[in-house]
């Protein structure tokens, strides 16, 4: 038995109500509980910050195409390599950092969770090597169905029951966490080099709509009550004017609710919603949209977002959104990789600087902060940059010191393309947020909206204990004029706590750690003979593995947590 | 300027990183605590004193310092690595990496340099009086960026890829060139930028392969002709006080590249 | 008697996993079927009876057996004693190990490289310069109709590549399999692989580059000499159209292009060949891979330390550049004093020169067979055969990982690659002082069975 007590803390805790009180947090073994013995070892946390470990929705940082990104980018780590310590192993890469550089740097910053947002299928196993190798956070991963042939022929033929089990036996067969959906039908159509750029577009053959396929994995999911909702990055990710197509994106679920609602609230989060909030019609009269889409999400409690911020730095892009990346390539004529998946899904590779100095870049900038400021509810948006495509995690602290200070904002606009003030409206939100804004951002909401906001996210008796402590006195200190101080704290903690042990000192990793992998078994009772039929014709006839040869073995699980989802 | 003598001893190693050795690294540290710098044999660490005997006298400003190393080091790597001022000169030949993204200050070779002199330069001059091995002024694997500013000149011979994405700068080789002289020129050169290459003897084939802005010049032979350069003109250059007759090229068309080959020995 | 079913075939970059596998009631592999003449080989040769089962160590010039700790103890001595110690090959086995070779060679600061350095390091090389557009085997299966074989003969090396991928297979958009597709092969000779294709071309030796440069300028319809590389003006034409008009091309490429003249570059141009075609159709390029798990060597050292191959981690950090750190420049330069060569034959594929400076300093090798490279070893220690012995990941030539299984056990008193590799940095670690962790139990491998949702097909 362990037991640790963190002593006279500002604790910042929305799940229970908790906003800054001075209070003594105890831990034991790897949970929060009510008071442990004389004892326990003791931190002092008096003129700190305390918060549950933070928590990322939605970032790129296991699998096939990360790696793709690793091999793709030496530059990226020729002068960005750490050395090994004996507590520590090398490793290197500033905007694709390898997994033990990956798990340090999340640990350093306070996270303990972090979730893949996109694992194609016939690859999981490999997305589950890296995890498994990647220190200290627990991770899960999000299976891409947006653009299976099985999902596609299902709902094409109206199937519901079949696709609902097709769905839960994808997840078991790859140890995912859920349903998530990239540039839903385009990823085939760029099978052939096209894509799918409306919700009404048809994919090429398979003859359904975008909108068909997002409404069809939304009530599978609902139907197998899986803990979070389906995940979505919309089409036409990227483009000037894309608004209209997450309009149209938003409007198909409008109304609807979670099965379940007391683990959550929203039937859908929207990936990396900076990216489908432009107005314009070309980049030369590109602007934002932030507030058009953010009254939306507003309106539609039943929705979240994760951001996506901007964080105007070099980085490498990397997506299942094929044909995204091959417009990339075109548009800065960089290196260029693609990998699609047969039957599944495509993805694509291409390094990108978002340059202070060109005005789509700010505008891009801008849009992301918008966003942030002015969806009323920090429990409907979370912080992320869709890493590494927007930029790279560790620039986290960053933008939390620019959600803290107007000041700091308008000293960055201050620096951009001359055009950007007109063609954004950051000059003009005053909104600054606080602590209690910023756990609910990192933690308390992407909790909730995984369906882990009891185990996660929060310091209330009975949490996984994973605790982050910030060297920053908000009684003394104002992050309003400070961001220097803000991105400071938050890059390196003073502790870490994950499962009930240190990990993390003053910025130091102290510990290997024990991380978990998360993934969701919803195959009880619902996985029917009838779609084993027609998967083994796939595999027979289209796939080049056999059935037997796919479903990830446990032995990749690193540490497996199974979340098992109450009886449809 | 102080000169400050690096003598190599009698030691056997199997190579050396010399990173460390740069005015840079050298200004305002006594003889003793330069003597103490990081050198490094593979997993070893030891100071430069080991290696080197160490006199004459340093400088608080790096302009101000040049550093002799008094004998031939081929099996030294990395010397002058990221040095931006002063200078640097090495009686005999050097190892890999001679000069390795130098910013500025001046470095001559009295003998050959290995392969990857002047990589991922950015400004100031290196001299190589005997011959260069390949990659020499290149990128690092995978930047499109490469040389970004700066002079190399190769009294001898150049292996090949020399000059590979670069975007600014110049290099010249008074010999040959091997394969590839120039591949990925101007990639992603600014506007105001023209990387240019003058090969005074002859070249191998494949010269400004994939180039897509950029200047190259081949006085001698070019072995095989790449058929995405393009024939537009015959011109006379100006070069070093003389005249030549050349034909003017545009390539590479494969790549849609717009850089000019000026070719005498047609 | 009891048959093994989609057993994966541990030879070749094809990774072929529908192979049955009959063991009689001795434990005894008596036959395979689905493996080609290859694979069968490997299987039916597994359990020879000249089979080398003691570790050896060099005692006045002659290698004599060994305990088994005694050879780790030595490994262990002679990696710690290396000021750059040399860790080579790693393609004929499993990830598992390969991770417990990338943790060995930081905690020596020695430089860990594979087998890519002697057939794909150029395309990764080239992959980092440009990128790569590809796919999995599936799309091939599925859509291709323009299949271009540059520099490869996968008749005679990948003998099923043809048959289960990329020529005759039918798939879903292909369901004439070969009559739906159009085979295109560039070779120096007349290959096997050639006999077949509808379109041949044959150009001059080492002028690969300069071919694929005219392919990219007819593409833009820019002006051709009559000839490039030997081949006529109008074939080169021909040529470009056929790809231009296909609707999925996939070309693969071999050692013809990455060992030849200008090597890395033949693939840079390659690869932007492809990248062209994608503005009038979808088009992509494959490397056909050989070891049947260097693909994966390469992904386990990128998701470690960010680079694929040739890391030397001597200062303490991953530092990367082929034609410094790559294992056979560091041997041509003599920039190694010791050497651990696993899953590899370098004493076989390496040039001579090479192989003195390997046998003139101490070397570790660890083989299930005895090869060139163990007979000039220091310490050779045998190991189970991966794929037949032992369960584990491996990455197909499409980067697909499929896991390895396990047949018959192997004999006694033999471990595996990654027991080997662990067993040596333990000691390792105990000789440089440092705190050993506690032994994590060997994970069983996967059942077949191990998933409920599975069908049992029925024969």
């Amino acid at each position: 038995m362990s037991e640790i007590l963190v002593k006279n803390g500002y604790v910042y805790d929305p799940k229970n109500g908790v906003n800054g009180d001075v209070m003594d947090i105890a831990v034991r073994d790897d949970k929060i509980v009510d008071v442990v013995s004389p004892t326990a070892k003791v931190i002092d946390a008096s003129g700190k910050v305390v918060m549950a470990g933070g928590i990322d929705i939605h970032a790129h940082v296991a699998g096939p195409k990360v790696n793709v990104g690793r091999n793709m980018r030496p530059e990226d780590k020729l002068f960005n390599t750490s050395k090994r310590t004996k507590m520590t192993r090398s490793g290197g890469g500033f905007s694709v950092p390898s997994v033990f550089e990956t798990g340090y740097v999340y640990s350093r910053m306070g996270y303990t969770q972090v979730n893949e947002a996109a694992m194609p299928p016939l690859l999981a196993r490999h997305t589950h090597e890296e995890m498994a190798d990647t220190p200290l956070i627990d991770q899960s991963a999000y299976t891409l169905l947006g653009n299976n042939w099985l999902v596609m022929e299902y709902i094409k033929r109206g199937e519901q029951d079949k696709l609902n089990a097709f769905v839960a036996w994808m997840l078991k067969a790859t140890k995912g966490y859920c349903i998530k959906l990239v540039n839903p039908g385009g990823s085939e159509a760029w099978g052939w080099g096209m894509n799918c750029v409306n919700v009404s577009d048809p994919v090429p053959y398979f003859d359904v709509m975008p909108s068909e396929i997002i409404s069809g994995l939304a009530a599978a999911n609902e139907t197998l009550n899986l803990p979070t909702s389906i995940h979505v990055h919309p089409n036409n990710l990227g483009h000037p004017g894309n608004f209209q197509t997450t309009l149209d994106t938003i409007k198909l679920l409008e109304g609807v609710l979670p099965r379940d609602g007391k683990k959550r609230d929203q039937v859908i989060n929207f990936a990396h919603m900076q990216f489908h909030s432009y107005g314009g019609n070309t980049w030369k009269d590109f602007e934002t949209e932030a507030q058009t889409i953010a009254d939306s999400i507003n309106k539609n409690k039943n929705m979240t977002v994760d951001v996506g911020f901007v964080t105007l730095d070099e980085t490498t892009t990397m997506t299942a959104d094929g044909p995204m990346e091959y417009y990339l390539h075109n548009t800065n004529h960089l290196k260029w990789a693609n990998a699609d998946i047969e039957l599944e899904t495509a993805a694509g590779v291409v390094p990108y600087i978002y340059s202070p100095k060109i005005s789509v870049c700010g505008i891009q900038w801008a849009i992301g902060l918008e966003l942030a400021l002015l969806i009323d509810d920090p429990m409907q948006a979370f912080i992320t940059t869709d890493h590494p495509n927007a930029g790279p995690f560790r620039r986290y602290p960053r933008i939390i010191s620019w959600l803290m200070s107007n000041q700091a904002r308008l000293d960055r606009l201050e620096t951009l393309h001359k055009v950007v003030p007109d063609r954004v409206a950051i000059g003009g939100i005053s909104r600054v947020l606080d602590f209690y804004d910023i756990a609910k951002m990192t933690r308390a909401g992407p909790a909730r909206a995984l369906g882990l906001g009891n185990m996660k996210g929060h310091l209330g008796v009975g949490a996984d204990a994973d605790v982050a402590i910030f060297d920053y006195n908000p009684k003394t200190m104002d992050p309003t004029i400070d961001p220097a101080g803000i991105e400071k704290a938050f890059t390196n903690t003073a502790y870490t706590i994950k499962g009930g042990e240190i990990v993390v000192i003053d910025g130091e990793v102290v510990s290997k750690g024990h991380k978990r992998t998360i993934w969701v078994d919803a195959t009880d009772g619902v996985v029917d003979p009838v779609i084993l039929h027609d998967i083994d014709k796939k595999f027979l006839r289209y796939y080049s593995v056999t059935m037997n040869n796919y479903p990830v073995q446990d032995e990749y699980v690193a540490n497996g947590l199974i979340v098992k989802p109450e009886a449809a | 300027m102080k000169k400050i003598t690096l003598r190599p001893k009698d030691k056997e190693y199997m190579f050396l990183d010399a990173d460390n050795v740069t005015p840079d690294n050298f200004a305002g540290k006594t003889l003793d605590e330069v003597r103490a710098i990081e050198i490094y044999e593979g997993n070893r660490t030891y100071a430069l004193g080991d290696y080197f005997e160490v006199s004459g006298e340093t400088d608080p400003d790096p302009n101000e310092i040049g550093i002799l190393i008094d004998g031939s080091v081929p099996k030294v790597k990395y010397i002058g690595m990221k040095m931006s001022a002063g200078k640097l000169l090495v009686k005999g030949s050097v190892g890999m990496y001679v000069g390795g993204w130098m910013t500025g200050g001046r470095i001559r070779v009295n003998g050959d340099a290995e392969a990857y002199a002047g990589i991922g330069m950015e400004g100031g001059e290196l001299l190589i009086e005997g011959n260069a091995g390949d990659y020499l002024g290149a990128t690092y694997r995978g930047d499109w960026r490469g040389m970004k500013g700066g002079k190399i000149v190769v009294n001898g011979n150049a292996g090949s890829d020399i000059g590979e994405s670069m975007v600014g700068g110049e290099i010249v080789v008074k010999g040959n060139a091997d394969l590839q002289a120039g591949i990925h020129m101007g990639w992603v050169s600014k506007k105001k930028d023209n990387p240019t290459i003058v090969i005074e003897g002859d070249a191998e084939s494949r010269v400004g392969a994939q180039m897509t802005k950029g200047e190259i010049t081949v006085l001698g032979k070019i072995s095989y002709w790449l058929p995405g350069f393009i024939y537009q003109k015959d011109d006379q250059i100006d070069y070093d006080g003389k005249q030549y007759a050349v034909k003017v090229y545009q390539g590479d068309r494969g790549e849609g590249g717009k850089g000019t080959l000026y070719y005498a020995g047609a | 008697m009891r048959t093994v079913t989609d057993v994966v075939c541990p030879f070749c970059g094809t990774l072929c996993d529908d192979l049955e596998v009959d063991i009689d009631d001795a434990e005894k592999i008596c036959e395979t079927r689905n493996a080609c003449i290859i694979g069968d080989n490997k299987f039916m040769t597994a359990q020879a009876p000249d089979r080398h089962l003691h570790p050896r160590i060099r005692r006045g010039g002659e290698l004599v057996e060994c305990t088994m700790d005694e050879a780790i103890n030595k490994s262990a001595e002679i990696l710690v004693n290396a000021k750059h110690p040399l860790l080579y090959g790693w393609s004929s086995t499993h990830c598992e190990a390969q991770e417990a070779g990338m943790a060995l060679a930081e905690g020596v600061g020695g430089t860990m490289d594979n087998t890519s350095v002697c057939c794909h390091g150029p395309s990764v090389l080239a992959i980092q310069t440009v990128g790569i557009p590809s796919c999995t085997l599936g799309e091939i299966i599925n859509r291709a109709d323009t299949v271009l074989y540059w520099g490869c003969n996968p008749v005679n090396a990948h003998p099923r590549h043809m048959s289960r991928y990329s020529l005759y297979k039918r798939g879903f958009f292909t369901e004439r399999g070969k009559s739906d597709r159009t085979e295109i092969v560039v070779d120096v000779r007349k290959t096997e692989t050639a006999k077949n294709a509808d379109i041949f071309i044959q150009p001059e030796q080492g002028r690969d580059y300069e071919l694929m440069n005219a392919l990219r300028v007819a593409l833009r319809g820019e002006p051709l000499p009559e000839s490039v590389a030997g081949i006529s003006r109008a074939d080169i034409e021909k040529v470009a159209q056929t790809m231009k008009d296909s609707r999925f091309g996939i070309i693969f490429f071999g050692m013809g292009l990455t060992m030849t003249r200008g090597k890395h570059r033949n693939i840079d141009i390659a690869i932007s060949l492809t990248q062209d075609l994608n503005t009038y159709t979808k088009f992509l390029i494959m490397a056909m891979r050989g070891h049947y798990n260097v693909a994966g060597a390469d992904q386990v050292s990128q998701w470690e330390c960010g680079f694929p191959y040739a890391v030397d981690f001597a200062r303490g950090f991953p530092r990367y550049n082929p034609g410094e750190t790559s294992a056979t420049d560091i041997l041509a330069r003599k920039e190694a004093d010791a050497a651990l060569i696993i899953a590899a034959d370098p004493g076989a594929h390496f040039p001579i020169d090479m192989v003195r400076t390997l046998a003139s300093i101490p070397m570790i090798a660890i083989d299930p067979h005895v090869t060139p490279t163990t007979e000039i070893a220091s310490v050779y220690i045998p190991s189970a055969i991966v794929g037949i012995e032992e369960a584990g990941s491996a990455y197909r030539m499409d980067n697909v990982p499929i896991r390895m299984r396990k047949v018959v056990e192997p004999p006694e008193g033999v471990l595996t690659d990654k027991e080997i590799i662990d067993r040596i940095h333990r000691r390792v670690m105990e000789l440089q002082g440092l705190e050993v962790p506690e032994v994590t139990a060997v994970k069983e491998p996967a059942e077949a069975s191990a998933f409920d949702g599975i069908l049992q097909r029925s024969t």
